[in-house]
């Protein structure tokens, strides 16, 4: 009985400096005690980012082999390369939270891990390679950069180091945008086309209205989350209408409006039934990308058998 | 056949190699058995598009057409390029990459090691740097074969049917023609009869230390040189130009 008190007493102070650590924001280290929920809201969310950053290769890849210029395709090769790199960071920093990169492969594979939604639309023109690296990597550094300062040490470090490179993806992204607005007429109309369909999946990457997902959830009591959805959606926004502006892309909403008082744009409603519908796996690309994904894993286990088999001979001999 | 003739024709084999290399290695983003995996073969894909562009961009310049690295690479026809066959053939398994990449990185890093010396200074310099990138493309395929070759019983079945199948092709890389000859005189171009033995040396080593066997087979595909090509190419810049012949006014 004594001893359980103890426990407990040990326990509290244990947390209590988690919590003290929070309170300071100070940072959560992989050997500091932490909440059982802290750790699996971790895990989850950390795994879900590394997933979308490898599920992300495969738009962007079914460009590579045409990307219209030696230039355009070492930029894509090396942007892919990035975002490869990024899901290895992210998922060795969720290794540290004590789980491997095999369990979480094995959750993405029977649907337990999920990825960015975005990656459920396909990438049909070149312009998509524009537009996904201006929208869907400048939505993703607006989020990555508040990430800069969430509590857990090695998700914080991870992010320092992708967004440095994401900004790269984004300048990229516009540019190409910028080439084909300034291009021919199909060129252009390619290039609004790219934008009319990735405008509104972009905004769906913050999630859900404040209204439906509050701030006082546990993301926020432990600083994983340090702003809401509609604050960062506002953001991403604001920089991105001017950027269309210059280079003459409309953005696809007929009730997007400068709101003199709140100094920022008011936009139109979005669909959410859309959001919750490829969500539960109804995008155009869902069923594409996971039957790819597993297909991969599935046709490269001769290799990594290999690969270990050839590891353990050597450790004999050594 | 001119000086500039044969130099432009040898660019284009070169650079034309590279692409072709570099279109196949990108056919792997999504697709390798590991992720450190995937971004080593668009590593080297990439690595390939930009010695792809230095000897098409010298090309279009010896030539003085005025053709830019990207006209020569995007709107050349099939019987127009001059690249060795062993590269637009299908990646197949991975077994088939790392085997190509044997044949092709050893190929490549003892010519480029030999080019660095040529009296066409663009040349050497151009080698220089794809020297590093072929040591380093070398010691990957080596790492898998031993890997792959002294693995399991499997993956040795597949590295040896991969050595095997791809035997046929390696022959071209040392053939010559008008213009090796004539660049030969000049010491620009690489003495392709000495990288030839030190190559065999090399695979035959190679080959031992992954528990494999030599290829067998003497029959040896030829045709790149005069663009003679295997159906696989036509497919490649059937992709790979689809933007560039599609919208023919376009900038991108
Ligand atoms: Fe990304
Ligand atoms: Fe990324
Ligand atoms: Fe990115």
């Amino acid at each position: 009985m004594e001893l359980l008190e103890k426990n407990e007493k040990l326990q509290d102070n244990k947390l209590g400096s988690f919590e003290a650590k929070i309170e300071r924001d100070d940072a959560i280290e992989p050997r500091d005690n932490m909440p059982e929920g802290y750790r699996k809201h971790l895990i989850r969310q950390m795994s879900q980012h590394a997933h979308s950053e490898v599920i992300g290769m495969q738009p962007e890849g079914n460009w590579i082999t045409r990307a219209p210029s030696l230039r355009a395709k070492q930029i894509l090769l090396a942007k892919i390369q990035d975002e490869g790199g990024h899901g290895l960071y992210l998922y060795s920093a969720a290794e540290t939270l004590g789980i491997t990169r095999d369990e979480m492969i094995a959750q993405l594979h029977s649907g337990k891990a999920k990825y960015s939604n975005i990656f459920n639309y396909p990438a049909l023109t070149w312009a998509d390679i524009g537009a996904i690296g201006w929208l869907v990597d400048g939505a993703a550094i607006v989020n990555q950069v508040s990430l800069q300062r969430t509590s857990y040490g090695p998700y914080s470090r991870a992010m320092v180091r992708i967004c440095k490179e994401e900004s790269f993806h984004q300048r990229q992204g516009y540019e190409i945008m910028a080439k084909m607005m300034n291009g021919t007429a199909a060129q252009r109309e390619m290039a609004q086309d790219a934008m009319n369909r990735w405008w509104w999946p972009s905004l769906m990457m913050f999630g859900p209205h404040d209204s439906e997902s509050p701030r006082s959830g546990d993301a926020f009591k432990w600083k994983i989350k340090r702003s809401t959805n509609d604050e960062l959606r506002q953001k991403f926004i604001d920089k991105t209408v001017q950027q269309a502006e210059v280079i003459g892309l409309k953005v696809p909403d007929a009730d997007l409006r400068w709101n003199e008082e709140k100094k920022c744009y008011d936009h139109g409603p979005i669909n959410w039934e859309e959001f919750h519908s490829v969500i539960n796996g109804n995008g155009p690309c869902n069923n594409q990308r996971m039957a790819h994904h597993k297909k991969v894993h599935a046709e490269g286990a001769w290799v990594r058998e290999a690969a270990e088999a050839y590891r353990l001979k050597e450790e004999k001999l050594n | 056949m001119t000086e500039q003739q044969a130099l432009y024709k040898y660019c284009l084999r070169l650079g034309d190699n590279a692409l072709v290399q570099s279109y196949r290695l990108s056919e792997w983003c999504s697709n390798a058995p590991t992720l450190e995996e995937d971004l080593a073969l668009t590593n080297f894909a990439l690595d390939m598009t930009g010695r792809a562009q230095a000897l098409l961009a010298y090309a279009g310049e010896v030539d003085g057409n005025g053709k830019t690295d990207d006209d020569l690479a995007y709107r050349r026809g099939e019987r127009e390029f001059y690249n060795h066959l062993i590269n637009e053939q299908p990646n197949g398994d991975f077994a088939h990459t790392i085997a190509r990449l044997l044949y092709t990185s050893t190929y490549e890093y003892l010519f480029y090691t030999e080019l660095m010396h040529s009296a066409d200074e663009r040349l050497a310099s151009i080698a220089a740097k794809v020297v590093k990138e072929s040591r380093y493309h070398m010691t990957h395929a080596n790492d898998w074969a031993m890997r792959l070759g002294n693995g399991t019983e499997e993956s040795q079945g597949r590295m040896q049917a991969a050595i095997d199948g791809l035997w046929m092709f390696t022959g071209e890389m040392f053939e010559t023609d008008a213009a090796d000859a004539l660049l030969r005189d000049k010491n620009i171009a690489v003495d392709l009869g000495k990288i030839k033995i030190k190559w065999m040396e090399r695979i035959t080593e190679m080959v031992k230390l992954a528990g494999l066997k030599m290829p067998q087979g003497s029959y040896m595909q030829t045709g790149g040189l005069k663009g003679i090509h295997t159906e696989y190419l036509g497919h490649i810049l059937t992709e790979m130009q689809y933007l560039q012949r599609a919208y023919p006014d376009a900038t991108w």
